[in-house]
């Protein structure tokens, strides 16, 4: 907030909304901050792939990590050398920041894939059930947020804002558990688990270009059977992430509505006589929400992070339960590789959303 | 001499009720109020679990069997174990009160790690600028944007190598909690010291050849930590969930070292498929409550710092002492700059 350096960064990542209200700069419109934003996507990059590497390092080299143990000592001694991990750790991490350059993450132990493409094997599941979350936040959470400041202080509110912290006060994984427990086991209504039941999943895998986002797929088939069988595998999951996000929108969007409905402009709205409801749907309601946007950019941290619960509970064959399969594994390698790239992907996406930001409040980057 | 004797008995009249949690909850109405209490009761409840594990669990966290001989696995709820048994054989009811235990631990550790990781940084870093302070923004932003329980993952190796005793996985948590926390406390005490060092009182202390250690200890600290409580309950009951997710990947304290509850969550995550729910909704409702209990003390201290959230008493009611009193503290948070503390007039003088 006081800083450009902050500044710049955290009108993404500000909880409460109002930072990026004023920066002490003149001067400087759309392209350069464009162009500043974009830069500092690389040291962010840089800074996490640099700590994760080094803290991967200091516990020793993956190879023993993972087969320590398993062979004897001598072959284990030739796989480090092989792979260069009795090199000096400094010319290590200069060709890893090399590959990486060269969009080369590693590649995995345990199953020896590279890491990109585990990347493209698994990140589409990973992007749908995230899309699919997101919306179950957007569903739930905007409207939700809008009633609870429409009731201010009356025991509606209250029951929506202890739903909106009970919805992220619960981790995930329970949350899925609770889920599957009532509609897949009791009810009976929804599968337990993984994206699609085998038949569909087998005709997915026949399609001449798959993108892997099954819905997609899905519908590429024409048989609207497998689209249903896909989006009901989805419901879950989605439902358990998606709620995640919806109270912490749930919770934003309440304050800032009742941060609206008191300025200016609503009170003026008021006094010439329009309606509470109406000044709700249309004079409140439209600036609470670019925070919203500002705060996704956060939320895809807390969706892959989350990712990784939900897609561990649910079988969902994503990135996250692939990163689960390989802590498991004790592959180390791909651990890393994977953190990675997501965190080229969290730079990235947030500086997207930044830039979105910029393009609809002005004032982010004046 | 007179305004020394006002400041002394303006202290001595608040006395209790100027404490941090006492002095909101005073000022608190309604619904707020309800919150805020219902928060601190969850809260205490978890702390007194904790504190009597031993005195209220029917059995240990790793005992599997008893005179009548082995609890078996996955028994359904009955008189000898209320809440069933662990596919492990355990008593479901014991774990989850020996599990509060292990995550007052975690939180214990992990907030007192941060919270002096983060402010020794934030304070050096704001107060002195220059390359170390970009160094450390940069830093903290990129880690502070990062999803926190792959951080989390990483550090959890590290310390642990993934496998762990009683004291190895919560040192392992508590640490990697910690890492995932001192970005949030860096950048609330950064921007506090950067807008406190230009007040008017620091520069006269500057002035008066107080050396910079002391003008950052007695002068920019005691002003900076005013949100340190709100982030320090939130950050309380994120720990936990990281513990449980840490748990709930297998990263998370043995079961014959200390009971878990993500771990237990993991365990039971055939469990649901079967129809089994003794083994994963106890351990899942002690982490919704815990985590709920903090939160809403975290988000009732949040709402009342914020004017523009608190709620008001209503008007037109008797105006008692007590009206007068939310007024004045408004005052005190509309105008984050205005040093009103007697605190600050004493240490400024001294």
């Amino acid at each position: 907030m006081t800083t450009t350096t902050t500044e710049l960064t955290a009108g993404s990542t500000d909880p409460t909304g109002d930072a990026p209200a004023e920066r002490k700069r003149g001067g400087g419109g759309f392209g350069s901050y464009l162009l500043i934003r974009f830069l500092l996507i690389f040291p962010t990059i840089f800074v996490l792939v640099t700590t994760v590497f080094f803290l991967m390092r200091s516990t020793g080299d993956p190879i023993t990590a993972a087969l320590g143990g398993r062979l004897p000592a001598d072959q284990l001694a030739e796989r480090i050398h092989e792979a260069g991990y009795d090199r000096p750790l400094i010319s290590q991490y200069l060709s890893y920041l090399g590959d990486i350059l060269h969009g080369d993450f590693g590649t995995t132990l345990s199953d020896r894939r590279p890491v990109t493409e585990v990347l493209r094997t698994f990140g589409a599941a990973t992007l749908e059930l995230a899309v699919y979350a997101l919306l179950v936040a957007f569903i739930v959470g905007i409207p939700l947020g809008m009633l609870a400041a429409y009731f201010r202080d009356r025991y509606h509110d209250a029951l929506l804002r202890v739903f909106a912290i009970l919805c992220y006060a619960t981790p995930v994984f329970f949350a899925g558990l609770v889920l599957k427990l009532v509609f897949s086991v009791w009810l009976d209504w929804l599968p337990v688990a993984g994206r699609a039941s085998t038949g569909a999943e087998i005709q997915l895998q026949t399609l001449d270009h798959p993108t892997n986002i099954y819905l997609v797929d899905a519908i590429q088939t024409g048989d609207g059977e497998i689209v249903k069988d896909v989006l009901q595998h989805a419901v879950l999951p989605a439902v358990a992430l998606g709620l995640l996000t919806a109270g912490i929108f749930l919770r934003l969007v309440r304050t800032n509505v009742i941060g609206t409905l008191g300025s200016g402009y609503v009170e003026a709205a008021r006094s010439r006589g329009v309606p509470e409801s109406r000044l709700l749907r249309k004079h409140a309601y439209r600036p609470a929400l670019i925070p919203i946007i500002t705060v996704i950019g956060l939320q895809i941290a807390v969706l892959l992070g989350g990712a990784v619960l939900t897609e561990t509970t649910f079988e969902w064959k994503g990135l996250g339960f692939q990163l689960a399969q390989y802590l498991t594994a004790r592959d180390f390698v791909a651990v890393q590789g994977i953190v990675a790239v997501l965190a080229v992907i969290v730079a990235v996406t947030n500086f997207i959303v930044d830039v979105i930001a910029a393009l609809i409040d002005p004032r982010v980057r004046y | 001499m007179a305004t020394a004797t006002t400041v002394g008995t303006t202290g001595r009249t608040r006395g209790w009720q100027g404490l941090p949690i006492v002095k909101q909850v005073r000022q608190s109405v309604g619904l707020q109020r309800g919150m805020l209490l219902a928060g601190l009761v969850l809260t205490g409840v978890f702390v007194v679990t904790a504190v009597f594990a031993p005195l209220l669990a029917p059995y240990e966290y790793d005992e599997l069997r008893d005179a009548a001989g082995p609890f078996g696995a996955q028994a359904r709820p009955s008189g000898n174990h209320l809440l069933g048994t662990t596919v492990g054989g355990y008593d479901v009811l014991s774990r989850v009160i020996w599990g509060t235990r292990t995550a007052l631990a975690v939180i214990v550790i992990a907030v007192l790690l941060s919270i002096v990781a983060g402010v020794l940084l934030g304070l050096v870093s704001g107060y002195f600028g220059g390359w170390l302070d970009r160094v450390l923004v940069v830093v903290c932003d990129a880690v502070y944007a990062f999803p926190s329980l792959l951080l989390a993952i990483i550090v959890a190796i590290v310390i642990s190598g993934g496998q762990s005793s009683l004291i190895g996985g919560v040192m392992a948590a508590a640490i990697s909690i910690t890492v995932v926390f001192i970005p949030q406390y860096f950048r609330v005490v950064r921007a506090e010291t950067v807008r406190i060092k230009s007040e008017a009182f620091v520069e006269s202390a500057r002035v008066i050849g107080a050396s910079n250690w002391r003008i950052m200890v007695r002068h920019v600290l005691r002003n900076a930590t005013r949100t340190l409580p709100l982030i320090l309950t939130l950050n309380a009951s994120e720990s936990i969930l990281t513990l449980a997710g840490l748990g709930f990947l297998g990263f998370g304290i043995q079961p014959t070292a200390a009971a878990e509850w993500g771990f237990d969550l993991k365990q039971s995550l055939a469990d649901v498929s079967s129809g089994i729910w003794w083994t994963s909704i106890p351990p899942g409702v002690a982490i919704v409550l815990t985590v709920l209990g903090l939160t809403l003390v975290g988000e009732s201290l949040n709402d009342l710092a914020d004017p523009r959230l608190r709620s008001r008493r209503a008007v037109g009611g008797p105006p008692p002492a007590g009206a007068v009193e939310p007024g004045g503290v408004s005052v005190q948070t509309v105008v984050p700059g205005l040093p009103a503390a007697p605190g600050t007039i004493e240490g400024f003088s001294a």
